[in-house]
């Protein structure tokens, strides 16, 4: 990332950072969890306050542009991540997948594969809610 | 962060009669680079004099690292946290630079030979060499030296960059910044390069006459001021300088420049009204802002 400052300019130093790294992670510069240089650097590198790195910093974070992890630094903010209900669900998808094309390829229609699935799911579901009344 | 680790309440001091400080108000909160601006004699050395113990006010109080310093022993004690560069960068010219460290180092009790390795280091000052024979970008390097090896938390500078080149001036900064950054200390800096100021600081403080007329974070100040120009048909009518919230105001035959902070909008909706052909709002720069301030109208 080329960051640099005109500290002359009328428009507030943190603003001027704000925007350069806002542009730097829409034109893919840096990426989604990837981290940002540390406040000292950028401070050192430019010469300049490193309590308006900071302040720049502050602001991304409150904007939800960068993730600020205390101690290790700043890192790009990415998409929400996944929850665990949504990963299942692609898990199992992709187990049934071969099976599917198995299916597919031993000249099944769809509304045959359909009702293939649909039987098996609902045999289990009857086993299952068996075992619990048995119980 | 925010605690202030330097203040004065209606500092007061004359020379042979002439006010030099009129009741000065400043505060510097911790961790925080401070420019201190003003033209020649607007009592920057002053205030730094008397900061320092090298002047007694006449009236007002100082208070260093949240005490008021008052008694001699006060006075000892605050100033051994404090480390100052002078203008001039006053050393004795007999001494070595090793002569000169030794020297200063039996001084203070709380003397850090790790910093004091650090920098003989990164300047890379020739230790055997006399002060005079020593380039004013070194000399300013070993009085920082002196100034930070003493454990000061608290760091005052007298034009620092006064004479040096580019480059030199480049890596003085970048020290700054690197001991606000890495070790939190506070510095207090007079200066008129207004470029280096921008730079460095995160706070400005400006005096005029003896007296603070701008005390602030610098990012705040750009974006709190703006220049309004107007353009009027014939003569510009007299109600503009009681607009809410101007600071300053010019006029220059048909046009008006005016410095204005807090409520833009208002003299805005104002100037219109007053029947200005032509509004214009730009950003303020803080040469702008020395300027429009120390020279009045």
């Amino acid at each position: 990332m080329n960051l640099r400052v005109n500290f002359s300019s009328g428009v507030p130093i943190y603003l001027q950072l704000m925007e350069q790294i806002k542009h730097a992670v829409d034109t893919g510069a840096i990426r989604t969890g990837e981290q940002l240089p540390t406040i000292r650097k950028i401070a050192e590198e430019l010469a300049m306050n490193p309590n308006t790195v900071a302040k720049a910093y502050r602001e991304l974070e409150r904007e939800g542009v960068v993730e600020v992890r205390h101690g290790s630094g700043a890192f790009v903010a990415g998409p929400p991540a996944l929850s665990r209900k949504t990963l299942e669900i692609c898990e199992a998808g992709n187990a049934l997948r071969p099976v599917m094309k198995q299916g597919i390829a031993l000249g099944l229609s769809e509304s045959e594969l359909r009702r293939v699935f649909e039987d098996e799911l609902s045999r289990l579901f009857d086993h299952a809610a068996a075992a619990r009344r048995n119980n | 962060m925010n605690s202030t680790i330097l203040s004065t309440s209606n500092l007061a001091k004359s020379f042979d009669g002439k006010p030099a400080l009129c009741g000065l108000n400043l505060a510097v909160p911790r961790g925080s680079i401070c420019g201190f601006l003003g033209r020649n004699g607007a009592g920057k050395t002053t205030t730094l004099k008397l900061l320092l113990g090298m002047l007694r006010p006449d009236a007002g109080e100082i208070r260093l690292f949240g005490e008021v310093v008052e008694s001699e022993a006060s006075s000892v004690a605050a100033r051994r946290r404090v480390g100052f560069v002078s203008e001039d960068k006053d050393l004795y010219s007999f001494m070595t630079v090793d002569q000169t460290i030794r020297f200063t180092r039996e001084f203070f009790p709380g003397w850090r030979r790790d910093l004091e390795e650090k920098y003989l280091d990164l300047f890379q000052l020739p230790r055997k060499k006399t002060v005079p024979k020593l380039s004013k970008g070194m000399r300013t390097q070993l009085m920082l030296l002196l100034a930070m090896a003493r454990g000061a938390d608290l760091l005052m500078m007298d034009e620092p960059t006064s004479g040096l080149d580019p480059a030199m001036t480049e890596d003085i900064l970048q020290i700054l910044g690197d001991l606000a950054a890495t070790d939190g200390t506070t510095i207090f800096f007079s200066s008129h390069r207004l470029a280096e100021v921008e730079q460095i600081c995160d706070r400005v403080c400006l005096i005029d006459r003896g007296q603070v007329v701008i005390d602030g974070v610098l990012d705040d100040l750009k974006s709190e001021y703006r220049r309004i120009l107007l353009v009027f048909d014939g003569e510009p009518p007299k109600g503009l300088a009681d607009l809410p919230g101007i600071d300053h105001l010019r006029r220059h035959g048909r046009t008006v420049s005016l410095l204005v902070h807090t409520d833009v909008e208002a003299a805005l909706a104002r100037a219109r009204e007053l029947g200005a052909n032509s509004v214009e709002v730009r950003p303020v720069t803080l040469k702008e802002l020395f300027l429009d301030h120390v020279r009045g109208e």
